[in-house]
């Protein structure tokens, strides 16, 4: 089985360390992953904003970059909600406009294999015991695209709950939209801060000492907001909480 | 569009917010939709309202929480659900026919039926049959399409006073406000200022208020009722929209929960109903689906207390006169579109504003059209076009979280339309106006975020200067100042920036791992 790791373009540039969190929690568990460099964005900011056409020379690059997986595990609800929901939207748009089915192959391909982190942990290699340490007080965060468009369920949770030392804490609205949204958070800065606000202060709220997610880019703006508050809580990707093990220094 | 769903009573659960907390009147409203600002600023002042941001949060969490148990209780929610929105697409689809033939139905039980392609055309109807009956008062049934075009505006020019006899219309009319909630017109106010509302106004306008209203629900209700009951009494003409019209009988529906709209539906010699054509269904066997999902996403409710159905008119019984006017107003051109024509299945039940966290904090008001929270966003720039600043913020006026979708008793993929309509903002393409299609430009004021835009990808497609730009960054870090210039503060106005890392992860990967892919 060929494991191809898509990092994301945020967490390549911004996050590593989730990216590496993931290489070291797959490896931990028996998966060898590559990550073919070629890779780079899966175009979700751009076709969000309008863009689509300048999305698809993207979505052909990570059709080109895993061609040769049988998986593509991503640590992003939203990078994978945007291949496995709007991959296939893309195609049918390139269709309908004559333009072949290039795109409609692309995308069949990409939806069959790419996962999201917890997903593949669950469904694909039905664990959710990932032999994990993080003695800390932890709040969950599920964002928008891993719980409406992929259906992440209780996936995310499960594996929480499994992690020696972590005490999870229930956050109070959980399931409203921090007020990231891409663009969204430049484009209505006054919406996006006030939701992100509320967010935030459900989770000081837990008294946890982070808060946890499937998307770095939601915990970006909840983390910013946070730090600007003054607030103790910090963000955590989930990647870092299950590669978590005893004896590191975290 | 023609929805004749009433506002509940004051201080219930979906009514305005029960806090009592009164003060001034408020906000003013210049009560006309025309040149407000786009979305952005709208909402950059409204989020700042710490008393609306109260009314509102108290009023949709209320509501949100009794859908979700109303919904629960149904174990075949998600077929009622698909069954509603193949229902929609396949009358939507067969629009032609179907509205043809409820023209035959509702002409052979006795009413008239007339055809509107616009605003201005349906005003005029309306207006010219008013002055037919010699009569200088309506009375009104809560109405979504007669707020769209209008209507009270357009009488009161010509010297025909409409007076709106659902509660949160008549606390809106009087208040000389604008509606901010398609079910709850006044869920932005809370009972402190419904009750100065109803003590400075309501004497402008016929019964004045009680001596000495107190903001009880149950004495601001006894008010709204003795003020109206005059108004019913009296009223020789009628106007309403509709719910649901049934082609095969020609019979228009019309849910509400306070009574008012059935005042108006069966006491005045003369009806008028302006109706939307997408709210045309075949059978009384569609209608059902509806009648099931409508109450429970609307207010939570099994079944909403008043069902008002006429078919024509009837001797000895109701108006002795009814005129359907079908109205279009852009909605052929939306259902031209393929992918935002699904934005026509909506039958106005406002789950989406009551779970949407953007609604929540903006407001109703900023949506700028009587359309407010997610269905407003797609529904307003396909029935007006992309004609000015407004219409082009509205697809943004999302973060994309989906809760919109996922309660849409229709299922009308928003997300999917709201993304679809950012495409014709910023890349143009072809649309349809007003029967013609029509290639449009894209939006001048994105050229900088399109120049932007290119960039981004053409540095995501070539992983080299990704590379380089992300060393670069990484050298840079320690200049990164905490708070930005020009577009930048938009962020970092209220979020603190990620620390950039020293290494990127391919980077890492490389160095750790060798370039061997």
């Amino acid at each position: 089985m060929r494991v191809g790791l898509f990092v994301t373009c945020v967490n390549d540039t911004l996050y590593p360390r989730t990216g590496q969190a993931v290489v070291t929690l797959l490896e931990r568990l028996g998966v060898r992953v590559d990550f073919p460099m070629e890779q780079s964005c899966c175009g979700q900011p751009l076709f969000n904003t309008g863009y689509r056409h300048e999305t698809e020379p993207l979505m052909l690059r990570y059709g080109a970059a895993f061609r040769d997986h049988d998986y593509v595990v991503t640590p992003s609800g939203s990078c994978a909600a945007m291949v496995r929901d709007n991959y296939p939207r893309l195609a049918a748009k390139a269709a309908a406009e004559g333009r072949g089915d290039e795109l409609s192959e692309v995308a069949a391909a990409a939806v069959a294999k790419t996962y999201e982190l917890t997903e593949f942990l669950v469904d694909v290699l039905g664990v959710t015991d990932v032999g994990a340490y993080f003695p800390h007080t932890v709040t969950y965060h599920p964002t928008c695209h891993g719980l409406r468009v992929l259906g992440l369920g209780d996936r995310p949770r499960r594996l929480l709950e499994q992690v020696k030392g972590l005490e999870l804490r229930e956050l109070a609205g959980a399931e409203e939209c921090c007020g990231f949204g891409g663009t969204f958070a430049v484009k209505n800065p006054a919406v996006s801060a006030a939701m992100g606000s509320d967010k935030a202060r459900a989770a000081t709220a837990t008294g946890a000492q982070a808060v946890c997610a499937v998307d770095n880019s939601c915990l970006m703006h909840i983390g910013g907001i946070l730090s600007r508050e003054g607030s103790a809580v910090r963000p955590v990707h989930i990647a870092e909480v299950l590669a978590g093990e005893e004896g590191d220094l975290r | 569009m023609s929805s004749g769903r009433k506002g509940r009573h004051v201080g219930s659960a979906t009514g305005p917010s029960d806090q009592a907390d009164g003060g001034s009147l408020g906000r003013p409203h210049s009560a006309t939709y025309l040149g407000m600002p786009a979305f952005p600023q709208a909402a950059a002042v409204s989020t700042r309202d710490s008393r609306l941001r109260s009314n509102l949060r108290h009023a949709t969490h209320t509501i949100r929480a009794k859908r979700a148990q109303a919904v629960a209780e149904l174990a075949d929610w998600d077929r009622l659900r698909s069954a509603g929105a193949a229902i929609k697409d396949r009358t939507l689809r067969h629009l032609d026919h179907y509205l043809v033939q409820l023209e035959e139905s509702v002409t052979r039980a006795g009413g008239r039926v007339h055809w509107a392609a616009d605003a201005a055309e349906a005003n005029r109807i309306v207006t010219e049959l008013v002055r037919a009956t010699g009569e200088t008062e309506v009375v009104k049934v809560k109405s979504m399409t007669t707020q769209e075009i209008g209507l009270n505006e357009a009488l009161e020019r010509a010297g025909i006073h409409a007076y709106e006899t659902d509660l949160a219309e008549l606390i809106v009319q009087l208040g000389d406000d604008l509606p901010s909630h398609i079910l709850v017109p006044a869920i932005h106010r809370n009972r402190g200022e419904i009750r100065d509302i109803f003590r400075d106004r309501m004497a402008n306008w016929g019964r004045p208020a009680p001596e000495g209203l107190s903001d009880r629900s149950a004495d601001l209700a006894e008010a709204a009722r003795l003020h109206l009951r005059e108004k019913f009494l009296r009223a020789k003409v009628g106007v309403s929209g509709a719910n649901f019209m049934v082609a095969e009988t020609g019979t228009l529906v019309i849910v509400e929960s306070e009574g008012n709209g059935r005042m108006c539906l069966t006491l005045p010699e003369t009806l008028i109903s302006v109706v939307g054509i997408e709210k045309v269904v075949p059978t009384w066997r569609d209608l059902e689906v509806f009648l099931q999902t409508l109450p429970r996403s609307s207010t939570a409710e099994r079944m909403n207390p008043y069902t008002s159905m006429w078919t024509g008119t009837t001797d000895g019984d109701g108006p002795r006169f009814f005129h359907l006017v079908l109205l279009d107003n852009g909605r052929t051109d939306t259902l031209a579109d393929q992918v935002g024509r699904q934005a026509l299945r909506c039958i106005r039940c406002s789950a989406c504003l009551n779970v949407c966290p953007v609604y929540e904090r903006a407001g109703g008001h900023a949506y700028g059209s009587p359309y407010p929270g997610p269905i407003g966003a797609i529904l307003t720039p396909q029935l007006r076009g992309l004609a000015s600043p407004l219409e082009e913020s509205l697809p943004y006026a999302s973060s994309l979280c989906g809760a919109c979708f996922e309660v849409c008793p229709v299922a009308i993929d928003i997300p999917e339309v709201l993304v679809h309509l950012r495409e014709r903002v910023v890349e143009g393409g072809v649309v349809t106006l007003r029967g013609t299609r029509t290639v449009i430009k894209p939006a001048r004021r994105h050229r900088a975020e399109r120049a932007m835009m290119r960039a981004a990808r053409w540095t995501f497609d070539h992983p080299g200067a990704l590379r380089h730009g992300q060393r670069l960054l990484s050298r840079t870090r320690g200049l990164l100042p905490g708070r930005l210039p020009g577009p930048g503060r938009a962020w970092t106005d209220t979020r603190e920036l990620p620390d950039v890392p020293a290494e990127s992860f391919r980077d890492w990967w490389a160095r750790t791992r060798g370039d061997a892919t």
